[in-house]
């Protein structure tokens, strides 16, 4: 029998370890340099007037985003409202009544499909349901985009966290006498709480720093949204118009906003995260 | 003295107390909520078929008007109504592929030092990076990219590579930073977090009996990586590469900061270029014309069939993958 | 006075109870001749099958249930002991793919019609599980949801019913001043009599024991024997158990199943000394199961 050498295997192994400590390295540069970069940039245009006032036309000082950071919480809390609710039920329609049946599995499917369209393609739904018709874009038509986003994702988790509580749970509310629905809303909810949590968070996390849905919907404005029946100033579609300005103050106020909505992103999914670790323990 | 106790109890509560019968009002409201479920389930089927619907027949017009051709045609011109999409769906393809070869190989990486190599301390913090970084929307990303990173491109990476492969021409041209390569390289970079992650949950799945075996041969960690792991984990991974495809072609803001938005096809890679998403993100607002519009959202059909086809092929492959599993990803 | 009831188990005669062999009808007969003359039984089964999906789990059961006694039902894993009780408040009816054919007639009534009231039946007819489920919220409002679901009360009564329920519960003494915390940090014993609490405390009539004790220690089980003991005379018991003994401690009557049949059934004493059936034997003999 040919005993091969083991030194050529122990360098390709080497290399092998090398490389993917590399990679890994990498990710974590990447992420570090991005938030590096945004905190930096970001904190520079933050102050007190980018908080209070109303965007002005380049070259004026002392321009701020509040009438945007305003409608993006409303339309956000718009989306949240309408969105969450429904998710909320077509979970439970898929975790206690459409377990094995034919109509639960097709909608399982969908809303998995459904969570990989790209949301300017959202966007462009609503656009021609609600904004071709009426012949203005409007705050509503935004909340409209990014509560279709948010309803398969809050519909999936919920089905997922309603899963994980045990049967023996219903049944022995059942067995008490609760009707059904009390059974679902006033025990396995409560014992699924935190799953449910998280996933809305992570569902509001996602929806919040969407541009691509809002761009022919919300569009933008530069005026305080009075009415959700009008273009709505949001933060996303400010970046992405300051952005592309040629005008650098624009531009660093496009950098503060960057940071504003990283950072909500960032500590709703973090909150969301931890308490999915509570969950799963 | 238990019968006492016992007695006293029975006593107390034979202060009957008469149940409400509310029998027909629950039956009521259990169909109601049964009712209420199965329509807001309904709506997520009525939603997709609704978008299927509105897209198909708000681009009509140009359906008729260009039929076909839309897809093969290179043109782009409002001014004369000359509507093609070959650019849109080759800047699309390509800046996908990019991103593809870049992102698969390097999450392989590190879903193998995520599993096999750190110690779990060392996995559990890079693990949330990943996961972080997958959390960062893609505005932000198209900020970094035209600051910082297409600078950077321009600089220190295009001209090397001009140097090297500057005999292929797809490295020839200015580096100019913003064009086909960077948004290809961004895209990579948002994937990645995707791919990792469920390449990470396959190489979990790996029973460890497996592994220990191989390594109790004397395999070194790349062999039994290699041999065991990846060939258990090949079609799951697979199925990671399609989610990641998934995003990548659909993916909007970060595209249409870095791209150029340029409606030629180039052989070069350094060129500015468009995808179906830019050219939506960056024309739709302002198309006034109805056949633009209408060129426009079909632009966006074609867009939702190439997403829809990727998602139900990695769906049903995933899904088929969990089973064997045992499990679902 | 009440105790007096379980120093004298009620002289009733159940379905097929002195039938040494169910496959002799004859015998049969005569016991059911017999029955009249006995108190009626709280809960009869009458060739009762089950499926699950095209899965057949009971087979033609017929049983009685003697009120204010407790019925033992043994047999080894499997043999649908579960599913036998889960039938008696409808509970199986969660799931779409099961189904019950014959009749199960409480109080005169077949539960298995469809125009039965099945909340007024669970509140009837409560139900144990073998792991303890406490609700995600206070012992205090575990005790309490079932009181709200079917009684209008005040603050004060409610209060009051909760108190009886857990000190009927034997938990009362350890509980009393931790109303307000969390169900589930109780120890595994405590969650079962909470539970128990919860289930009696709106005051059924018949209540259901799947194995009740199977996942907690010895000592938490002498203690819900000695409750179940208490308690009995109040409530008509069904228990499931995989011991033996228990059977033999806490149950009146005792019925064996085997491969979804009812093997025998009789009061506990003959079953557990004399059984006349050779299954019956071996089992409580430890020869197979
Ligand atoms: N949910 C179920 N689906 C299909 N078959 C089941 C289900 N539950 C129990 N069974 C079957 O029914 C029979 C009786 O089960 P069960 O009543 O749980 O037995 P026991 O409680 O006596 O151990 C068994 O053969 C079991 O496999
Ligand atoms: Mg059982």
């Amino acid at each position: 029998m040919i005993v091969r050498s083991a030194i050529p295997r122990k360098l390709v192994d080497f290399g092998v370890k090398v490389i993917s400590s590399l990679a890994a390295l990498l990710g974590i540069t990447i992420l570090a340099w991005i938030l590096y970069e945004v905190i930096k940039r970001g904190a520079a245009a933050l102050n007190w007037s980018f908080f209070i006032h109303l965007p002005t036309p380049p070259g004026l000082t002392g321009g701020g985003v509040a009438n945007a950071i305003l409608g993006t919480l409303i339309i956000t809390l718009l989306a949240t409202l309408a969105g969450v609710p429904t998710g909320l039920l077509a979970g439970i329609y898929l975790a206690e009544f459409g377990q094995h049946s034919r109509l639960g599995s097709l909608v399982r499917f969908t809303s998995n499909v459904m969570m990989g369209i790209p949301s300017i393609i959202v966007g462009l739904f609503i656009y021609t349901l609600l904004v071709l018709p009426k012949h203005h874009f409007s705050g509503y038509a935004g909340s409209a985009a990014l509560a279709v986003i948010m309803l398969p994702i809050v519909a999936r988790t919920t089905e997922d966290m309603l899963r994980l509580v045990p049967n023996a749970l219903r049944e022995s509310a059942l067995a008490l006498g609760a009707p059904r629905w009390k059974t679902t809303l006033q025990v396995v909810f409560r014992a699924a709480k935190t799953g449910l949590i998280t996933g809305v968070l992570l569902a509001i996390a996602r929806v919040s720093g969407e541009t691509a849905p809002l761009l022919f919907t919300a569009l933008n404005s530069p005026y305080w949204p009075t009415s959700l029946n009008r273009p709505t100033a949001n933060l996303t579609v400010t970046i992405f118009n300051y952005a592309m300005s040629p005008y650098t103050d624009w531009q660093e106020i496009a950098w503060g906003a960057s940071l504003l909505i990283m950072s909500a992103v960032l500590v709703l999914t973090v909150v969301a995260r931890v308490a999915l670790k509570e969950v799963k323990k | 003295m238990p019968g006492i106790y016992l007695f006293f109890m029975v006593q107390r509560v034979n202060k009957k107390i008469r149940p409400i019968k509310n029998q027909n009002i629950q039956k009521k409201a259990d169909r109601v909520f049964h009712w209420l479920t199965a329509l807001s389930a309904l709506l997520i089927l009525a939603l997709m078929i609704g978008i299927f619907w509105e897209l198909l027949s708000n681009s009509r017009l140009a359906i008729q008007k260009f039929g076909f051709k839309f897809l093969v045609s290179e043109v782009w011109n409002p001014v004369t109504q000359e509507f093609g999409a070959a650019s849109s769906i080759y800047g699309t393809l390509v800046s996908t592929a990019i991103a593809l070869l870049l992102a698969v190989p390097l999450s392989l990486a590190i879903a193998v030092f995520l599993v096999e190599l750190a110690p779990p301390a060392i996995s559990r913090l890079v693990g949330y990076a990943i996961e972080l970084l997958a959390a960062i929307p893609s505005i932000i990303f198209g900020m970094w990219g035209l600051f910082v990173f297409a600078p950077f491109m321009a600089e220190h990476i295009q001209p090397g590579l001009s140097k090297a492969l500057g005999f292929l021409p797809l490295f020839q041209g200015p580096p100019m930073g913003i064009g086909m390569l960077t948004a290809g390289v961004i895209l990579a970079l948002m994937i990645l977090p995707f791919i990792s992650a469920v390449a990470r949950d396959v190489f979990r799945m790996v029973p460890a009996v497996v592994k220990e075996s191989a390594y109790g041969l004397g395999s070194t960690t790349w062999e039994v990586t290699r041999k065991v792991t990846i060939s258990y984990g090949l079609r799951g991974l697979l199925g990671a590469a399609f989610l990641g495809l998934g995003r990548a072609i659909g993916e909007t803001m970060a595209v249409t900061f870095v791209i150029g938005n340029d409606h030629t096809i180039s052989k070069s890679l350094f060129s500015p270029a468009n995808s179906i998403a830019s050219t939506l993100a960056n024309e739709f607002a302002e198309a006034s014309e109805p056949l633009y519009l209408s060129a426009l959202v079909k632009l966006g059909l074609v867009l939702f069939a190439i997403t829809i086809l990727i998602q139900i092929i990695a769906q049903l492959w995933l899904k088929k993958i969990g089973q064997s599993f045992g499990g679902s990803l | 006075m009440n105790a007096a009831v379980n120093d004298e188990p009620l002289k009733i005669l159940p379905y097929g109870a002195l039938s040494p062999n169910k496959k002799n009808p004859n015998s049969s007969t005569s016991c059911e001749a017999a029955a009249p003359a006995a108190i009626q039984p709280k809960i009869s089964t009458r060739n009762l099958s089950f499926y699950y999906g095209n899965h057949q789990a009971l087979i033609d059961n017929n049983l009685d249930i003697a009120p204010g006694n407790v019925t033992a039902i043994i047999g080894p894993s499997g043999c649908g002991k579960s599913t036998h009780i889960r039938v008696y408040n409808r509970i199986f009816e969660l799931y779409r793919d099961q189904r019950a054919t014959g009749e199960v007639i409480l109080d005169g009534e077949n539960i298995l019609s469809p125009s039965v009231d099945v909340i007024e039946l669970r509140r009837k007819v409560g139900m144990i599980f073998q792991k303890p489920t406490p609700f995600p919220m206070s012992i205090f409002e575990n005790v309490a949801y079932g009181l709200r679901l079917h009684y209008k009360l005040t603050k004060s009564e409610l209060a009051e019913r909760v108190e009886i329920a857990l000190k009927r519960a034997a938990l009362w003494e350890e509980v009393k001043d931790k109303l307000h915390r969390p169900g589930t940090a109780l120890s595994g014993g405590q969650q079962q009599r909470l539970c128990i609490a919860r289930a009696i405390a709106i005051e059924p009539e018949v209540l259901l024991m799947d194995e009740p004790t199977s996942a907690i220690d010895p000592v938490a089980t002498a203690k819900i024997e000695e409750l179940i003991e208490s308690i009995k005379s109040i409530y008509t018991i069904v228990i499931v158990t995989h011991n033996m003994q228990q059977a033999a401690r806490v149950s009146d009557f005792t019925a064996f199943f085997y491969e979804g049949k009812v093997v025998e059934f009789g009061p506990t004493s003959q079953i557990f000394t004399n059984p006349s059936n050779k299954q019956t034997e071996d089992y409580i003999t430890g020869r197979f199961g």
